[in-house]
């Protein structure tokens, strides 16, 4: 036998030697867990909104017809004057806010973003059950630093997008996209397992679910 | 070359013979997984602090209760348990392919991948990556795997500074400490410590900082900002590296996981080659099984996912460095190699009650706890002919069991830890405590040398210690003393007792007794027998009762 060259062969040698001396015990997949769930538009919101303020997320609900006026609400609660928005965001959302608005782009440094009160963008897809929101960096997510420096993440989410559980939410993302799952605001328990809301991630999480879109 | 401790199963047995077919086994891991002491003199050391044991004890209750909520209210929690083993057991009986195939997507997405037999390889692998970037400094996500090469010493001694970056890293850090937990590495500090810590080694720390937890994380926050904006390259491990896709995952619960994979311009990846998974959909079991076993949240706050670089969003240089250091020693053991199944949630230490008293430095491995002490020795191997602190890990147990059912990928860890104790047996040839045992055996055999031996251990009285111990015994009975403390011998032995005037008078009162109270026995039995007709007219008077009180309250 001649020595492999690389630590590639080298390690991929050493894997089948391994499985020569230990031969490998032929295994099928029992996938008996809950997948292809559905519930009732009530039900399902009800479920994401208990699950987003157990994680001490802020929750709004509304017609799509009154996202500009609930956004700009929440803005004017949480001081937030200046904000950023992704390359693609619905312009009309912003229509009632009466602060400054910069639209993000990738020539942008992150310590500019460090300037912002806040942010707010769409989302991917949601799972109720956890309640995780996926952002997947489409247009009107934008790039992941700019949901990251801010203080102040402001999210919507529509109904059309939430699923009921994990195996449901995951079918529906494209996978090779930079995605970002977001349950709560940052945290942490490294202290006495004490959880602190906000470490490095934003501090604040608002979602606001569009009960129609 | 080091001992190896399984050749007990048959195809190795046939290396004595000189056979060519027989492949060899792969070398053991380097770094940080072995201690320098074993683990009964650690944990002996350990046990003395009060402080220790309390932080311990509290954390691992709090995090047991939360996992049990949580896992509890999934109905299906054990078919995503099952489904968990046996992606991971097919993981481990493709892993050529799906390595390759992880290489080729990470590569086809723009990323780079480096394979490293050992530590010292993955070191010099990442030291370069760094040097090409021209900077002296990197930031870091915890990982596991960096922490068992020694990423950071490593750098160190080429110049370059290694922030970590997560709370609890951060704090052993700072505080030149070694990490205790998976999960929580800070978990054997309390937060006035974690004051003190901060408050000496934070430049331009505020003085009167106090230990409100949520002060300490804001104190830690203004800390790291300032790197996060502007180091250009940060190290991180992976969770999960789907083969399919060439996806890599992290899960974090700070957000300094985000900023470590979003802000620098260049990320290296140091990943186990047993983190692989086949498919991106086995996420939706994975991400139920580890963050509900882990932190005992639903999920938690921030994962990230990429593949390879994103043009405009995130690092534009990416690497990959995939790790064996030991892993392909453990794979080629038929029992041993589930332990490679590990997603590292940490369960398994919170409900130990070795490891809740214990902690875990004295592992003296970067994996301590349940799956510490089968997944070291088999890593770094039982080196049985010095006194190789490892080969005392799989003792460190009381075999309860309560590992394996915490674990989210039903690792058998109690049925592993019996097999490399057998190993462990077989490889040490002749020990202390065997003597002791065949000393032990000849004796009994022998009613007049027991006899004897018997008169003679009322010696053994003046060894014990004031509590009536005895802790150290004299070769060859050491073999036994070494792990546990023997009661001392009492005055009398029972034989002798038994045989005395005290003791036949004793005998002759008990029996006396024993036939009385058979007497007063039969007496009742034959009362009660009488009246159990009368009791079971009560007992359905009362259910009646009750019936009638439900509907009212209806």
């Amino acid at each position: 036998m001649t020595a492999p060259t690389t630590a590639r062969e080298a390690i991929l040698a050493r894997i089948r030697d391994a499985q020569a001396l230990a031969p490998a015990e032929e295994v099928t997949i029992p996938r008996a867990y809950r997948t292809g769930r559905t519930l009732p538009t009530d039900e399902l919101l009800e479920l994401l909104t208990d699950r987003l303020v157990d994680y001490k997320a802020e929750v709004h609900a509304c017609p799509a017809a009154d996202t500009a006026q609930v956004l700009a609400a929440v803005l004017r609660d949480h001081g937030a004057r200046r904000i950023g928005v992704p390359p693609s965001l619905d312009p009309s959302w912003l229509t009632a806010y009466d602060g400054e608005v910069r639209r993000d782009s990738a020539d942008v440094p992150a310590p500019e973003l460090d300037a912002l009160d806040g942010v707010v963008t769409a989302s991917a897809v949601t799972c109720a059950e956890t309640g995780t929101i996926f952002l997947d960096a489409s247009p009107d997510q934008g790039r992941r630093a700019l949901t990251l420096v801010p203080d102040l993440h402001v999210c919507v989410v529509d109904r059309s997008t939430v699923e009921a559980g994990v195996p449901e939410t995951v079918a529906r993302l494209a996978p090779t996209r930079p995605t970002t799952l977001i349950s709560g605001p940052s945290a942490t328990s490294d202290i006495e397992l004490e959880r602190v809301e906000g470490v490095h991630g934003p501090r604040t999480l608002v979602v606001v679910i569009r009960t129609d879109a | 070359m080091s001992p190896r401790t399984s050749q007990a199963d048959a195809p190795a047995r046939t290396t004595y013979l000189g056979m060519p077919t027989v492949p060899p086994r792969s070398p053991y891991g380097t770094g940080n997984l072995r201690g320098d002491r074993k683990f009964p003199r650690a944990a002996h050391d350990e046990l003395r602090n009060d402080q220790l044991r309390r932080n311990l004890g509290k954390a691992t209750h709090t995090i047991r209760a939360k996992r049990l909520a949580v896992t509890g209210e999934l109905p299906d929690w054990e078919a995503l348990r099952d489904a968990g083993s046996a992606i991971k057991t097919d993981t481990m009986n493709r892993l050529p392919e799906l390595l390759e195939q992880l290489e080729a997507k990470v590569t086809e997405a723009g990323g780079t991948v480096h394979w490293a037999r050992d530590g010292a390889e993955a070191n010099d692998i990442v030291t370069r990556l760094v040097q090409q970037t021209g900077s002296d400094e990197v930031i870091k996500v915890k990982s596991m795997a960096t922490q068992e090469i020694g990423l950071n010493e490593h750098l160190a001694e080429q110049g370059i500074k290694a922030h970590e970056t997560d709370l609890a890293e951060l704090i052993v850090q700072l505080a030149d400490d070694k990490p205790s937990h998976i999960l929580v590495p800070a978990i054997h500090r309390n937060r006035d410590e974690i004051r003190e810590i901060f408050r000496d080694r934070i430049p331009g720390v505020d003085p009167d900082l106090d230990s409100v937890p949520a002060h300490l994380a804001a104190a830690a926050r203004a800390y790291l900002r300032e790197k996060f904006l502007t180091t250009p390259v940060a190290v991180s491990g992976a969770n999960f590296g789907i083969a399919e896709t060439g996806t890599l995952s992290v899960v974090e619960s700070e957000g300094n996981g985000r900023m470590c994979l979003t802000l620098p311009d260049t990320l290296i990846t140091v990943m186990g080659i047993e983190k692989i998974l086949p498919r991106f959909a086995d996420l939706e079991v994975f991400l139920q099984l580890l963050p509900r076993s882990s932190t005992g949240e639903r999920m938690n706050p921030y994962t990230s996912m990429w593949t390879g670089v994103t043009p405009g969003d995130g690092p534009q240089n990416f690497h990959l460095v995939l790790l064996d250091n030991g892993r392909t020693a453990a794979l080629a053991d038929k029992i041993g190699r589930q332990a490679l199944n590990c997603i590292r949630c940490s369960a398994c230490l919170n409900v130990c009650p070795v490891y809740e008293r214990a902690g875990g430095h004295a592992y003296g491995s970067t994996y301590p706890g349940p799956i510490g002490a089968v997944l070291t020795p088999q890593l770094a191997g039982m080196d049985v002919s010095s006194d190789d602190p490892n080969s005392s890990l799989p003792y460190a147990s009381t075999l309860c069991g309560a590992c394996y059912d915490a674990c989210p990928v039903k690792i058998d860890i109690p049925s592993l830890l019996v097999e490399l104790r057998h190993q462990h047996t077989e490889a040490a040839g002749t020990t202390a405590e065997q003597l002791a045992m065949k000393a032990a055996a000849a004796v009994m055999g022998r009613p007049g040398v027991y006899r004897a031996a018997q008169k003679a251990s009322g010696l053994g009285r003046a060894l014990a210690g004031r509590d009536g111990r005895i802790s150290h015994l004299p070769p060859p009975f050491n073999g036994w003393s070494d792990t546990r403390d023997t009661p001392a011998p009492p005055k009398q032995t029972f034989r002798a007792w038994l045989a005395s005037e005290e003791g036949a008078k004793t005998m002759r009162a008990a029996a006396k007794e024993g036939r009385e109270a058979l007497r007063t026995t039969t007496a009742e039995e034959g009362a009660r027998g009488r009246s159990a007709g009368a009791h079971a007219e009560d007992a359905a008077g009362s259910r009646a009762d009750g019936d009638v009180h439900d509907e009212e309250e209806q």
